[in-house]
């Protein structure tokens, strides 16, 4: 995943990963894109057999690389092409969620949501709402810092 | 196995305050099987710790490493080449790992990322129980195959106390270990077992006695 | 002094329907208010319990309040649990409160420390009630230590007792270990407090088929409610009692409900010297000694031998 350099909050420009099962998400994103609905351009989407392949260290991975904001869409209560795959997603994602809060970076840039591949609005909706409320949220508290760190002239990123 | 859970990150970060670098270190033995300390949880510590201190504005380096065990020398040894420059090793073994490493490497300075509980069974995926107390002379050929060592909370052998009351021990939410000693019994019906009293235990044989050793002279090479 | 037998004992060997009731002693250093209930009590009660930090909570102890018992001119039980004492301690503390007169002991395991004031505390249990109890009577009769050392003089000769609680499960059992405790020892029982009569009564029945009532003296224990409140708390957060429903409804219609608390213990009282295999009462007025003497006038229990 590429890093982001630019902490500056008024040309703020999230980054947000979503993590999108290819029997819903993925399809509504297709459906989405052909119905021509608008999304935000700063959703980049990582396609996932079933949502309930991410794991704790993805999810945090993400963060540590300098996501602003990262999501990830499943199939509806009931419908996971894999039965419990999007259940355990939702439990992956508030325990990420928890430790994001403890750590600084805050619980609140990660989020799951359910939908049905036919529900191409939606994902359009979803997209939205998630780039809104990391605009709101401000940048990546670690990549504020490494911009300081970068303009401070001091050594670069420390992994 | 032997069942461990993970210490607050508050505890961990003071026990990590000064250091610049530091081997974080898995183990693939018991505390992978109870979720606590594994490769995986090894890398989730490590990437929060990383994070937690660059907000800090205190990097952390990490060098993450997961032994097979750490209650072996030969796999313990293995750490050897990874010690260059590093301020401490972070062991997320049992207490016996922590202490393993700590005493395969006198120089180095060894903490601990969990907090050691118990010896237990999976009771589901994500549900871990208490089974054995270690108390260094069975008695379950008496009991059914239920421990009244550490299932008791007053370690009775003679049980059950008066507090016992709809298969609940008096001490709650905990189940009482005689109603279930007596039920096997009875189905088993072994119940006359419980008629004879059971005499004082030799606690000596457990860690009433201090720290004890197992020696199989059979096996030993240099003996 | 050391050669007096135990009152209690003479008195169930003369036959006697023997009173006994209980002192919790208090949770700081100053024994005049245990001498003082001793004194009133004295006409009404045989012999006095002393609990042994009931409820894992700290008081003054057990053998040092059956020391002002005796001062008082009372006749101490002291009660000893397994829970803060190992064998070694439990030994010396026999042959201590023998040595100062005291001659009953009431052997048991205890409350769990996690009810008490000091929920940290490492529990003992080194021994369990009937390990205790085999303990105590290997002393006096044998003349040994646990460890089988002898004693060559000077043994401890106790009159030991253990509780029973025919409230707690599993029921069947209940008979069976109150056998294997008397097997252990045990000469006289004291049972958990009485409200569910019908379940005593299945109890005694049990417990008589096996003889247990002609090898040791069982004592009913009863208890005195204060309030509907009080009973509706026993019966929801003490494990091993059982209240019914019955009882916190009478309370709870009463006017005056300390005064129907103590009516109803009288009758319990009465109607437990007719069952068979009886042999004494157990009075546990908990934070309310001052009305045994009520309750043993009001069941026709006076005057004392």
């Amino acid at each position: 995943m590429e890093k982001r350099e630019s902490g500056n909050t008024e040309s703020f420009y999230p980054k947000i990963i979503a993590f999108c099962c290819y029997y819903c998400a993925y399809s509504a994103a297709d459906l989405a894109g052909s119905l021509r609905l608008q999304y935000p351009p700063t959703v980049r989407m990582i396609e996932q057999p079933c949502s309930g392949k991410v794991d704790i260290r993805l999810l945090l991975q993400a963060f540590e690389d300098g996501a602003d904001g990262v999501y990830v869409a499943g199939c509806m209560d009931g419908d996971c092409h894999f039965l419990k795959g999007n259940i355990r997603a939702k439990k992956r994602v508030n325990a990420a969620k928890k430790i994001l809060d403890k750590v600084g970076v805050g619980g609140e840039r990660l989020e799951m949501f359910n939908l049905s591949g036919s529900m191409g609005p939606r994902f359009a909706e979803i997209a939205n709402e998630m780039t809104e409320r990391i605009l709101r949220l401000g940048p990546n508290p670690l990549n504020t810092a490494r911009a300081e760190r970068a303009t401070k002239g001091e050594e670069g990123d420390p992994k | 196995m032997i069942v461990a859970e993970a210490k607050p990150l508050e505890e961990i970060l003071e026990s990590l305050q000064g250091m610049s670098k530091v081997l974080v270190v898995g183990c693939g033995g018991c505390v992978s099987v109870c979720l606590a300390g594994g490769e995986k949880e090894a890398g989730i510590l490590a990437s929060t710790l990383r994070m937690k201190r660059e907000l800090m504005g205190d990097p952390l380096e990490t060098v993450e490493e997961t032994l097979t065990r750490q209650c072996d020398p030969e796999y313990v040894q293995q750490l050897a080449k990874k010690l260059e420059g590093i301020d401490c090793v972070l062991s997320l073994a049992c207490g016996v790992g922590v202490q393993f490493i700590a005493e395969q490497f006198p120089q180095t300075w060894v903490v601990p990322a969990l907090n050691t509980k118990f010896a237990g069974a999976t009771i589901e995926h994500g549900l871990w129980e208490e089974r054995c107390g270690l108390c260094g002379e069975c008695v379950l050929a008496r009991t059914g195959g239920v421990c009244p060592v550490i299932r008791c909370a007053k370690s009775l052998l003679n049980g059950p106390c008066g507090g016992s009351q709809n298969g609940k021990c008096e001490v709650k939410p905990n189940e009482c270990a005689w109603q279930l000693i007596y039920n096997r019994m009875s189905e088993l019906g072994r119940l006359e077992l419980l008629l004879d009293v059971a005499g004082a235990k030799d606690w000596s044989k457990s860690r009433d006695g201090g720290p004890r050793k197992m020696v199989r002279e059979d096996v030993t090479i240099d003996g | 002094m050391a050669e007096e037998k135990s009152k209690l004992q003479s008195l169930f060997e003369q036959g006697e329907f023997a009173v006994t009731c209980e002192i919790g002693p208090p949770k700081n250093a100053q024994g005049d208010g245990i001498r003082k209930h001793t004194e009133h009590l004295n006409p009404f009660v045989d012999a006095v319990n002393l609990t042994d930090n009931q409820t894992a909570i700290v008081r003054l102890s057990s053998i040092g309040a059956g020391v002002h018992v005796l001062a008082a001119g009372g006749e101490p039980i002291i009660q000893m649990t397994t829970r803060d004492r190992n064998r070694i301690a439990l030994q010396s503390d026999l042959l201590g409160a023998y040595s100062l007169g005291v001659r009953n002991v009431l052997c048991l395991s205890g409350d769990h420390q996690s009810f008490g004031n000091h929920q940290g505390a490492k529990n003992v249990y080194d021994l369990d009630s009937i390990q205790l109890i085999e303990t105590v009577k290997d002393m006096r009769d044998a003349k040994v230590f646990q460890s089988g050392e002898v004693i060559k003089q000077g043994e401890p000769r106790f009159f030991i007792g253990a509780v029973a609680n025919p409230f707690a499960d599993p029921f069947e059992f209940r008979v069976l270990r109150l056998e294997k405790k008397i097997r252990a020892g045990a000469q006289f029982i004291q049972t958990q407090c009485i409200f569910d009569m019908e379940r005593f009564e299945a109890f005694m029945d049990l417990a008589r088929k096996r003889g247990l009532h002609q090898q040791a003296y069982i004592m009913a224990g009863v208890m005195p409610i204060k309030s509907a409140k009080a009973a509706k708390y026993m019966q929801k957060n003490v494990s091993g009692m059982l209240v019914p429903d019955g009882i916190v409804e009478r309370m709870s219609k009463a006017e005056d409900q300390p005064a129907e608390g103590v009516k109803l213990c009288i009758e319990q009282i009465k109607h437990l010297r007719t069952i068979p295999g009886v042999r004494g009462v157990h009075i546990m007025a908990v934070a309310w000694e001052e009305i045994v003497p009520e309750i043993v006038k009001g069941a026709g229990l006076l005057p004392r031998p």
